[in-house]
Formats: C-alpha cells, structure tokens, sequence
C-alpha cells in the first residue's frame, strides 16, 4: 500500500467511511432502541431488584419477604405449583417470565437504613440492570428508594410500608403501594378496642421516631380521640433501640390506663415484651385493668413476643388463615417451600411481583409509561384480599382490613393470631387528597 | 416518687452493665498500659456463651406427627428436647435456669478467650503508641463481631429468664411507699449480681496478696519486678479476670436485651465514656461513673426533663464527660501520670 498518497482528504473521507461503517450495526440493533426507557431488557431474560432489610430491627420481615419474593419469580417463570398465578382472576400471566422473558431477579440489604438502602437499589439499577425494584419494610426506607427509582426511571412496588405519607405527601408516580396504612389501622381498630376497653379512656403513646411512627400516631390519635379517649402523651424512642425500661416506668405514673405501641418487628417484640416484664398488664389505672395495644403487628413478631402477645389487639394486611382460594394457594406453596405460614410481609411482597408482572403483560411493555397506565385504576381479584382497587389518584391499594388479636390457647406454633374482624375496603376508604403531595409525570428515562 | 423511684432502679441497672465492663477496660489500662477496644466484644461473647449453652440445653429430636397436618398439607413435625426427654424433671429446670447456669460455662470459656487474646495479640502491643494499640483491637472487635455474625446471623436471638423471675416484683411495699412500683426481678437480679461482681474484684485486688501484688505492679512495675515478681504473668492472669467479668456482664444481660454482634460495640463507646469520666485506670472510678451515668441517664428520660430540653436522654452522657474532663481533666478518681507521659 502506497501510504504517501494519502493527503488529507482521502484521510477523512475514508474515516468517515470507515466510522459510518463501524457504527451501521449498532443503529439497527435492540440496544440501541433499549434507551426508548431505563434498563430495556434486550436479551432473553429480564431483572428485577429486591430490596429488603436483611438486618436491622425489621430483619424478620425482610427474610420472609425475600422468600416470597424468589416464590414469586419461580411461579413467573412457570416452576413450582404456580401459587397464586391459578387464583388470580383474569390475570395476563401464563407461567411463561413476563413478555416471554425469564424473571431473574437480584437482592440488596436495606440495613433498615434509609442510606443503605439508596445505594443498594442504585446499585441493582445501575450495575444488575433491574427494571424494576420491590422491598421496603421500613417506610422511612421505602419513601426513600421511591423517590429514588422515580428518578432513576425504574418502577417501585413497595412492599411493607404502612406510613400514609408513602401514598400521601410523599407518593411517586412511579410508585405503589400494595400495603395498607397507618390511617386505615387507626379507622379499623378503633370501634374494637373502643367495645373492648370502653369510651373513657386514657392512652399512653410510644413511638418510633420515623415517618411510620409519626403517621400511625397521628392516625391511632386521632381515631381513639374520636371514640372519646383521651390522649395523656406521646413519646418517640429512636428505631432499633433494644431497651425501653426508661421510657416504659414513665407509663404507669403518668395517669394513663392504655399503652400504645407504635413499634414494629424487633422494637415491637422488645417494647412489648419488657412491658409486660414490667407488670404493666397486670396493673389497675383509673379503677380499669392497663391495657396494651399494638396498632401493626404480625405472625412473625407474635412469634417473637411468645406469652406477651397473647390478647393484644393489632390490624393486619393479610392474615394465612383467611379463607379465599388465592390465600390458600399462597399459603400452601411458602409453607411447602419454607416449612412454615406465609406472614403478611411475605405477602404483600409476592402481590406486588405478580402485579407488576401482570401490568407489563397488559401493558404489552416493560415501559414504565405503560405499566404505569395498566396499574392505575386496575381492579383485581384472587390475590388474598378479596376485589381490589389500585386507585389511580394516589397509587394506594384499597381492601378490607383485618383487625386481629394475639390468641389466648394456641392450638400450634403457628396459630398465633385470631381475626377478630374484617373491616370492608369502604370504611378505611378516603379522600386521595388527604395527606397531601402530587404523583407528578412518570419517568422513564435513566 | 414513683416514678423517680423506678427511674432510679433503671438506672442503677444500666449503671450496673456499664461499671462491669468499665471495671474490666479499666483494671486491663491499669495494668498492661493497654487500650482494649475489644474489650466490647467480650461483653459481646459472653453473651452468646449463655445462647450456645441454651442451645446445647435444648438440642431436639424431631418426629414426624402422621395424625397431624401443618395448614398446607405436610405432617406435624414434633420436637422433643433431650435434656427433657433424659432427665425429666430435672432436664426442664436446667433448660428453663439455662441463663444464670450458663455463668459456669461462661467463666472458662471467657477465661481461655482472655488469655488467648493476651497471649496471641495484646502482648505484642505493650511498647506501641496508644494509637496503634486501638487501631489492633478495634481491628480484632471487628473480626470477633463478623466471626459471630457468620455463625448466628445478624439478628437479635431472644432468651428467656427463668419463669420464677420473668414477673415483677412489688418493691414500692418494700420499701414502704405504697403500691404501684414494680420492678422486674430479673433486672433487680441483674443489678444484685453486678453489684456482687464488683465487690468480689475490689476484695480480689484489696484483700489478697496477689492483688495487693498486682496493685503495687500499678503503680510501679519496675520495683516489683526487681523484687522477683513475675509480674507479667500476673498482669495475664488480670487480663483474664477483666475478660471473665465483661462474659459474665454479658450473660446476666441476654434475658434484658436478645444478645446481637453490635451489642459489644454498642456498650465500648459508653463504656470508653464511663473510664475517661471514673478516671483512666482507676477501678473505683468506673463503678462510681458507671452507676453515676447510668442514673443520669435514666432521670434524663423522664418526660418532665424532656419537656424541657428534647432529646437531652440521647446526649446527657456525653454533656456530662465534657464537663467532667474540663473541670476535672483527669477524670473523678483519676491518678496523676496516667497517660500523661
């Protein structure tokens, strides 16, 4: 080759030939069509991130969650005994991924740490590619990677988060909530303790000192205020505190004869169980018997709390022992998969994979415009709940609400927890504008 | 009164952990010169000595119940402890006293934890600067944390009080004050156990020979040694002792709160506190600081103060070492040349 007659000219226009021809194969190619939305899935499986507390004070929680979570990926991609797939009414899935695509999924540790979990979340987006990304078990940690995948461009199924500022000031468009809330605990158990404890009482509340707690105080307040109760003081603690000696001898001597516990997971199973260590049950205040409630519990705290929990009142999500096929179904794979119940953080977490699966089939995309458009107003049914309703305006599912009651003669290790009443959707039912905030557009660009 | 009362007691129960742990951190600094930060994680492997041996307590066998059905369809799985299933009777009081037996188990196992990590690490260190000695055990805290997360896991593993002391006891009729202050036995127990172990080292080290040796070893090793004192060896056998005494404040502490691997680091800070404010290598400081902490802190978190200043629970400690160090910089009891050369 007689490189002494390449001049200038010949040098550029054969780069640009050659670079026109480097490039031709990438503008026809998937990849290149993928950035139509954050994290297109361009081979023949797709990721989903699930971020969950796998320490931490909601670590229980976020080990049962991770379990539904791989329960739910197995049934998408058609293994097992499909689960809750068979129940689901009308639902787009087959058993086949979502859209064809094998479901792979990866898995973060939120630390129950609002930091932690941003950065594992970011890095499930950024690194592993994850479309989508579900967990929470902290609201304080699910507001935060909400607001984060908003941004980001991927969807948020939330999973146990029961603050109302999730779907209230706080609510994203690329966000949803499954779990019920703070202000439908307050609505449902308040007519039941009120028949229980009577109209004239004192409360005494202890909070953890975070979005959650701030909302379920606010929300209990102004619930048993409604019935007549009177509110003496509420005092925080900070989450993840293992002592509460000091802030529960303040109790008794304050004039109060109910305590409120606005503690969940390990706080909650501490907080009650040296409560009743400290005979608080066993006491008399105002000529009435002391009384404890804890406004959110579950199975797993139950188990946690042993003797302490024995006829305590709480609300629940979801509860295995409820009747409906989707529940039955649900409750038979984990248990033959794990050995043990379902709780209602498992739940609530495999729901939302099946949802959000169902949207993107429904959607005919895994475009967050698209899901978003399938899952607002979406009207579904089979899934453990009875008919629900993603209502569009906030994003917050609504369905009966279970009021329940630790029992007092367990029949095994598992029968912690009786339902004391189902609360229809109707009645825990309010006005979207409520607790404030916007959705804003949805985005889908990284 | 009441409540300043219960307020009291908690703290006098909080004081009690932290002047047990301080006790050991303070005698070690007295003696061997050395800043121990792993001395959290002793207080840490204490603990998780009266986990195993509840464990071993209650090993199981697991028989399959055909008559009975979980809720998805598979037979019962029924577990039979064997200590139980031997011993009977017998075998249910070891399991439900497996906490305060656990203390028999514990004090070998801390004593040999003790001298290994003198023997194996600290030793090394004597004649390194301050720094370097808390960059090592900082390091070595961390590695026994990780090493206990691994084969635990990261949650808190709850274990139960016997039930004779899982109630709570009357003490405003003992105290003639009427009813209504109850007061869990088990942390009356805690604070009556605390307060022994304190005793028992003050008495080791002031009415023996061989602490009266170890005394004068602190305050001047040189002369001892040229007496020949092998006072090193002795100085071992402290750091044993500090090493059991921290075991035996975690054991004691399980049934209060369900023992973790951050729980030794969540004490080494406070306890670093309670040291710096008795006085470095002062033994009666650190109790005195400890149960002197302990109650501030508790009184701190009683409504009527917080009404006042929010949030002072969280702090009180640390306000309270900022004024002792300014006004007494070398601490309550703290003795002259104490880290100060």
């Amino acid at each position: 080759m007689k490189f002494d007659r390449i001049n200038r000219r010949i040098f550029l226009k054969s780069s640009a030939i050659v670079g026109a021809g480097l490039a031709t194969p990438t503008i026809f190619t998937s990849a290149s069509r993928a950035q139509d939305f954050c994290n297109a899935p361009t081979g023949s499986t797709v990721t989903l991130g699930f971020n969950v507390p796998q320490t931490g004070p909601y670590a229980e929680e976020g080990a049962d969650q991770l379990k539904a979570y791989q329960l739910a990926v197995k049934h998408l991609n058609g293994e097992g005994d499909g689960g809750m797939l068979n129940t689901f009414k009308g639902t787009a899935l087959k058993g086949n991924g979502i859209l064809g695509k094998k479901v792979e999924y990866v898995s973060g540790d939120t630390q129950t740490k609002s930091d932690a979990a941003r950065a594992s979340a970011t890095r499930m987006i950024e690194r592993d590619g994850a479309i989508m990304i579900s967990g929470g078990s902290s609201s304080g940690v699910a507001v935060a990677v909400q607001s984060l995948c908003q941004d980001a461009g991927v969807i948020f199924m939330a999973g146990l988060t029961h603050s109302n500022d999730t779907t209230g000031k706080d609510k994203k468009r690329n966000g949803f909530r499954h779990f019920f809330n703070a202000y439908m605990s307050g609505v449902a158990i308040a007519p039941v303790i009120g028949e229980a404890y009577g109209k004239d009482r004192r409360a005494y509340h202890l909070t953890a000192d975070y979005t959650w707690g701030w909302t379920q105080e606010e929300s209990i307040k102004n619930a048993t205020e409604a019935l007549g109760w009177e509110t003496v003081t509420a005092v925080r603690t900070p989450l993840g505190s293992a002592d509460y000696s000091q802030y529960l001898t303040p109790v008794l001597n304050s004039g109060a004869d109910v305590l409120i516990l606005n503690h969940y997971g390990n706080d909650m199973v501490n907080s009650l169980r040296q409560a009743v260590q400290f005979g608080l049950r066993d006491q008399q205040a105002n000529g009435k018997n002391f009384e404890i409630v804890v406004p959110l519990f579950s199975e797993l705290m139950a188990q946690g709390a042993g003797e302490a929990i024995k006829g305590i009142y709480g609300t629940a999500n979801w509860d295995w022992k409820l009747e409906d096929e989707g529940t039955k179904a649900f409750t038979k794979s984990f248990g033959e998969e794990y050995g043990t119940p379902p709780s209602q953080a498992a739940h609530t977490g495999y729901v939302q994979a099946l949802l959000y699966a169902h949207a993107c089939e429904t959607a005919g995309t895994f475009n967050p415009k698209g899901v978003v458009e399938a899952l607002e107003g979406l009207e579904f049914d089979g899934l453990g709940n009875g008919p629900t309703l993603y209502r569009a305006d906030d994003h917050q599912c609504f369905k009966p609400v279970l009021v329940v009651q630790g029992k007092e003669d367990p029949a095994d290790k598992f029968d912690l927890l009786q339902v004391v009443r189902e609360v229809p959707a109707e009645e825990v039912t309010y006005d979207a504008s409520m607790f404030g905030g916007e959705l804003g557009p949805v985005n889908s660009a990284c | 009164m009441n409540e300043f009362v219960l307020q009291l007691l908690n703290g006098l129960d909080k004081g009690g952990a932290y002047a047990l742990i301080a006790l050991g951190l303070t005698l070690v600094f007295g003696t061997l010169g050395v800043v121990n930060f792993a001395h959290g994680a002793l207080f840490m492997i204490g603990a998780f000595c009266a986990v195993v041996f509840s464990r071993l307590l209650q090993l199981e066998t697991v028989t399959v119940d055909p008559e009975r059905l979980t809720p998805w369809g598979s037979p019962m799985e029924i577990r039979t402890p064997l200590v139980q299933a031997w011993l009977g009777d017998f075998g249910a009081f070891l399991v439900q006293y497996s906490v305060p037996l656990s203390i028999f188990f514990a004090i070998p196992v801390m004593l040999l934890v003790g001298l290994a990590m003198e023997r194996g690490l600290i030793r090394f260190f004597y004649k390194r600067t301050h720094a370097e000695q808390i960059l090592v055990t900082f390091g070595l805290a961390i590695v026994i944390q990780e090493i206990i997360k691994a084969n635990f896991g990261a949650n808190p593993i709850p274990v139960s009080a016997p039930a004779a002391l899982s109630g709570s006891a009357d003490v405003g009729a003992w105290l003639g004050l009427g009813g209504g202050i109850f007061y869990p036995w088990w942390r009356l127990a805690y604070l009556g156990f605390a307060i022994s172990i304190v005793a028992l080292v003050i008495v080791f080290l002031q009415f023996t020979t061989y602490g009266m040796v170890v005394r004068a070893g602190m305050e001047d090793r040189q002369t001892v040694g040229f007496l020949g004192i092998n006072i090193q060896r002795r100085f071992t056998v402290v750091f044993g002792i500090a090493a059991v005494v921290a075991g035996l404040a975690g054991v004691m502490y399980t049934p209060i709160v369900p023992p973790s691997y951050t729980m030794g680091m969540d004490f080494l800070v406070l306890s670093f506190v309670v040291v710096v404010v008795g006085g470095m290598g002062s033994v009666g400081g650190a109790v005195l600081a400890g149960f002197l902490l302990g109650i501030l802190q508790s009184f701190a978190s009683m409504n009527e103060i917080k009404s006042i200043l929010p949030g002072i629970d969280q702090v009180i400690i640390y306000l309270v070492a900022v004024v002792v160090l300014l006004t007494m910089p070398r601490g309550l009891m703290g003795r002259k040349g104490v880290m100060e050369t």
